[in-house]
């Protein structure tokens, strides 16, 4: 293993994507996602890494070029937040679409209006449904870990599939922490050089995006939708890799005191750290409570989760967006639909917390903890989700 | 055109690399224009196309027109695809992963996905100096989806959008001058053709493709649905264009402009109007406006490539 550094965390993920000897970056700048590109920019100037970096005009040129640089069979590298996820919204779709294996860190920010450069993950909710594997970390080894963890599923022909990985914005990004870098061979014998199932070559032409007809479209939804779930398998192979290697284990949904806990936090993201500390004191004081992370949004690991959950009585899911006119936030409605058919299905209590990086401290999550106690064990209408700390 | 001679037939390829068979109206001059641009750069290309009528008549699934390679992602993103295409495989060829082909890069797209929803996209990517060509079908309107006005279509041209009405007569914007928002990038090459002239437009996208940087061609597409003319008219009505002076055939080679066909006496305007459906609604008076302002936009021309010959 490499050595253990003390760096900010964006700093640390460009290393990653330097190390992973990248091809080609195409990235515009948007707070809070810009030291990452900017190191990324720096590294290629003084020639650490061989790449076209191409300061493009919009970010929906950038994810428009690194679609026709991952066709070519270049390993492929963009970065953005909010407002610049939602600009090149439609061209995230067809990546996914077109199996180009593109990977993406989203530095989580919250979406206009009105503006806010803050974190929350009403960007990455926009996109739930984009057909690219999602994941989540929480701290700066997570991170690192996770790109090398990216190229490597993505590109792996048999997923060849976008990948995206959502990093907090500020509250993750900009602090700094420790991160034990790889070193050259582990990098080398984990990240096998990008083989593209196809390329846009003249020795070998190929159309790529041809149009579908009603005859054929729902068709390519279905292998879409099946090679998003099938990829599932490889996921797990390059987590089991990886702690081969590094000794760092990572799992679809993480639990800290779970088992036979009466109350469970759900969790998403850099929040998770403080949710243990939390929880820890909970436990301190005899309370019957522990704490789930979901890392893989997408696909979504329904066997993992259901174990995971299985006997608990409340979960309180904590939501960084608000699903407008919906059943509060986008997580604690799905986990609601993932956990219907259960026997003795726990309450889903839903907190919205954290919206725009407002602070949410480990007391708040007691608070949390304690209000939803008392609250009725039965499923209530009325108690759907609640908009924590809002001053109405 | 200097090249321009009987033999010149017999030296044109006869190999197809954009396959017959393809979903086009009858007479469409513009995947004429698609054929000869695909026969001029041969198989060591790789090609972007925008959404539009030729992207839909050529690639329904599982078929496909193209015998080179092609992507299309989405319509206003061409330009940004193909200068992905060219950095992704200028690293990998830098990078020792591919032999050095020398390929083509080809972005290509409607008026509309070039002079409206794609011209940040192709104003960046010639900024960024790809070595990339970037060709315009102009049919002057959203023909793939109903005939539509662009910033592309004529003055007086009825559209579905530009009706000719009682009050209003068709589209009441002129024409915008793509290929001098390309010349104003200080790209290495620009270029208007005509898939009238199939020499001539062979001629420049080979100039074009040889060229260091990004290159415009810009060409003209008579679309025989959308100007309510017979299929058969569509090489005609491309003439007359040319003739005229409404759209005149020139390349700016590293910003020297060059008249590359002309006539001792154009045209009047009036007989590329009469012959065409969309400008059916034209009064006198507005066929004698557009006749002036060609003039002027003629002449403006010329005395850009006089300017340079002093200069």
């Amino acid at each position: 293993m490499g050595e253990r550094v003390g760096l900010e965390v964006s700093i640390a993920a460009a290393e990653a994507v330097k190390m992973a000897n990248v091809d080609v970056i195409a990235a515009y700048p948007i707070t809070p996602q810009t030291h990452i590109v900017e190191h990324l920019a720096e590294v290629v100037a003084d020639g650490e890494l061989d790449a076209e970096f191409i300061p493009v005009e919009s970010e929906h040129s950038a994810m428009s070029v690194c679609c026709g640089s991952s066709a070519v069979g270049a390993r492929t590298f963009t970065c953005t937040s909010s407002q610049g996820l939602a600009l090149m919204n439609e061209i995230v779709f067809i990546t996914a679409s077109m199996r180009l294996p593109v990977v993406m860190v989203l530095a989580n920010r919250s979406l206009s209006g009105p503006l806010s450069i803050w974190n929350d993950h009403s960007d990455v909710m926009s996109i739930r449904d984009c057909g690219w594997i999602q994941v989540f970390v929480e701290n700066g080894q997570e991170v690192f870990d996770h790109i090398m963890f990216a190229f490597r599923v993505a590109e792996s022909q048999k997923v060849s599939l976008p990948l995206i990985v959502n990093v907090d914005g500020f509250i993750l990004t900009h602090v700094i922490e420790p991160v034990e870098f790889w070193d050259a061979e582990t990098v080398k014998n984990y990240l096998p050089p990008f083989k593209p199932v196809n390329r846009l070559h003249p020795d070998n032409p190929v159309t790529m995006g041809a149009f579908g007809m009603p005859g054929i479209y729902t068709e390519t939804r279905k292998a879409q939708d099946s090679a998003l779930i099938e990829a599932k398998p490889e996921i797990l192979k390059a987590w089991q890799e990886m702690a081969d290697l590094t000794g760092r284990h990572y799992k679809p949904v993480e639990s800290y005191h779970a088992e036979g806990a009466e109350t469970l936090f759900l969790t998403m993201g850099s929040i998770g750290e403080t949710v243990s500390v939390a929880v820890d004191e909970l436990r301190a004081e005899g309370k019957s409570v522990g704490q789930l992370s979901l890392r893989l949004w997408r696909p979504f690991p329904f066997e993992e989760f259901r174990q995971a959950a299985a006997g608990a009585k409340r979960i309180i899911v904590l939501d960084r967006a608000v699903s407008m006119g919906g059943q509060g936030g986008p997580v604690a409605t799905e986990i609601r639909s993932v956990l219907y058919k259960e026997k003795n299905m726990p309450v889903v209590t839903n907190f919205l917390c954290g919206l725009a990086g407002r602070d949410v401290t480990v007391e708040d999550y007691k608070a949390m903890f304690e209000k939803a106690s008392k609250m009725s064990k039965r499923r209530v209408r009325e108690e759907d989700y609640i908009l924590y700390g809002v001053r109405e | 055109m200097e090249q321009l001679n009987v033999y010149a037939s017999r030296l044109i390829s006869k190999k197809e690399y954009f396959a017959p068979g393809h979903r086009a109206c009858q007479g469409c001059a513009e995947a004429l224009a698609v054929r000869n641009v695909a026969k001029a750069l041969g198989s060591n290309v790789v090609v972007a196309s925008a959404t539009g009528c030729m992207e839909i008549i050529s690639s329904p699934l599982p078929f496909t027109n193209w015998r080179v390679p092609w992507i299309h992602v989405a319509f206003e993103n061409a330009a940004a695809v193909i200068s992905g295409a060219e950095a992704g495989t200028k690293a990998l060829v830098r990078k020792g992963m591919l032999p050095d082909l020398k390929t083509v890069f080809l972005g290509m797209g409607g008026d509309g996905a070039t002079s409206d929803i794609g011209l940040q996209a192709l104003s960046g990517a010639f900024e960024r100096g790809h070595n990339f060509v970037y060709v315009c079908y102009d049919n002057e309107a959203y023909m793939n989806t109903g005939i539509q006005r662009s910033s592309a279509t004529p003055f007086g041209a009825s559209t579905t959008t530009s009706p000719a009405g009682k009050m209003k007569h068709g589209q009441f914007t002129w024409k915008k001058n793509m290929a001098e928002i390309a010349v104003a990038h200080n790209v290495p090459y620009v270029a208007t053709a005509c898939s009238s002239y199939p020499f001539d437009l062979i001629e420049k996208v080979q100039k074009a493709a040889s060229m260091e940087g990004p290159a415009y061609v810009h060409i003209l597409s008579i679309c025989p649905t959308g100007w309510r003319i017979p299929p058969d008219r569509a090489i005609w009505i491309g003439r007359l264009a040319v003739e005229t002076g409404v759209f005149p055939l020139y390349e700016v080679v590293h910003g020297k402009y060059q008249m590359t066909l002309e006539f001792p006496e154009r045209r009047p305007v009036e007989e590329y109007l009469k012959a065409q459906g969309r400008f059916r609604h034209l009064t006198p008076d507005m066929i004698q406006r557009i006749q002036r302002r060609v003039d002027i936009e003629y002449k403006r021309l010329k005395s850009k490539e006089i300017f340079e010959e002093i200069w």
